[in-house]
């Protein structure tokens, strides 16, 4: 794999590139409808039904509001709609594996899906990847874009998983993890889990500063 | 708080990332920019992602097998862009086998005297700015982005 660039990365200074604002994403569609993926087709997709919720921060802790987050992820039977996946696994008619939301007033974000499942590929032998939902986050500023992937508590791919651990550090690893919780949890209905996400640099809404 | 750690976008990101009109942004006279998406080996990235934007213009476009993408946009004005600045689109790239997206700009060729006095720029060695410097290539803009090489492109620290 000859991707990554070789050569330093050139730095400037913060306010000439961090902190100006990020992408406008307002072209990107997003419908109510797009934060729900088991009501995408005629019936209702294969799986164990779940919430997956949490805030959208920056590094200050304040919420990132009206941010879009986008999120894809494999069916239940670890099989990705994308054609480029020849994983031999059903797929679901009624499953694509793709949602939209805005995050509101809090910066919480909140969607229904079904928990994805493993799947094998081909980084190294028997290599497997844990259960995990892809997830983009545009927030404020240009050093705040984030492409990452949530994982799931307890899975027991993830230590051998080498994307999870291309994070050098287990802090680190465990901001990638969601909480398995109760509170969200819909009896009889769908499992909860809690995933915050903290976005590079500060909130571009000006706040007061002490003198 | 500490940032949540970036992941790698992967390869099946087909499906769900692009939207309709997605690599349009003209908001004026529209220009259409072209280019490849290259890798060490100076072979095409056919699963790489490109976003580009300046002001309220924003694309997304994902490579095709040849690792070719395009973009439609307006030349953003000077008034728009920083007076120490020369007219730029913003361009971020993602794709399997990066951990984290690509941050690089894309300058115009006709702004030469703009482009010799933009503060960007002159971070960069001499040499390595013409990797961020468009080509005329009529009737459009031409511009690779190449991840490692000779010619590799200039990236800035995000």
């Amino acid at each position: 794999m000859l991707r990554a660039p070789r050569r330093p990365l050139v730095s400037v200074p913060d306010e000439w590139f961090h902190r100006i604002p990020g992408p406008v994403f307002g072209r990107i569609p997003v419908q109510p409808s797009d934060a729900d993926l088991t009501r995408q087709h005629q019936g209702e997709p294969l799986g164990e039904r779940i919430i997956v919720t949490g805030r959208v921060l920056d590094s200050d802790g304040i919420p990132v509001r009206h941010t879009l987050v986008e999120v894809w992820q494999a069916n239940a039977a670890g099989r990705y709609v994308d054609p480029s996946d020849d994983h031999p696994a059903p797929l679901d008619p009624n499953f694509t594996g793709a949602g939209r939301c805005l995050t509101d007033g809090d910066g919480r974000y909140r969607f229904t899906t079904v928990k994805p499942g493993a799947y094998p590929w081909a980084n190294h032998p028997n290599a497997w990847r844990p259960c995990h939902i892809h997830f983009s986050v545009f927030g404020p500023e240009l050093g705040s874009r984030l492409v990452t992937q949530m994982y799931f508590p307890g899975d027991p791919l993830l230590r051998f998983d080498p994307i999870l651990q291309s994070v050098p550090d287990q802090r680190g690893r465990d901001l990638l993890i969601a909480a398995f919780d109760l509170d969200i949890t819909e009896p009889a209905w769908a499992l909860g889990y809690r995933w915050d996400i903290v976005l590079r640099g500060r909130d571009a809404t000006p706040r007061e500063r002490p003198a | 708080m500490t940032p949540t750690p970036s992941q790698t976008v992967g390869p099946f990101f087909g499906f769900a990332l692009p939207f309709p009109d997605d690599s349009d942004a003209a908001a004026g006279p529209a220009l259409r920019i072209e280019g490849q998406l290259l890798d060490g080996a100076g072979e095409p990235v056919p699963d790489g992602l490109l976003e580009v934007w300046s002001g309220d213009q924003f694309a997304r476009c994902r490579t095709d097998s040849e690792g070719a993408f395009h973009f439609t946009v307006t030349k953003p004005p000077r008034e728009s862009i920083p007076k120490d600045e020369a007219p730029h689109l913003k361009v971020t790239v993602f794709a399997r086998g990066l951990l984290r997206q690509l941050a690089t700009r894309m300058y115009f060729p006709d702004e030469e005297a703009a482009n010799t006095r933009d503060r960007i720029l002159n971070r960069v060695e001499p040499e390595r700015r013409r990797t961020l410097i468009a080509e005329r290539v009529a009737p459009v803009l031409h511009f690779d982005v190449r991840l490692q090489g000779d010619r590799e492109t200039v990236f800035f620290d995000l």
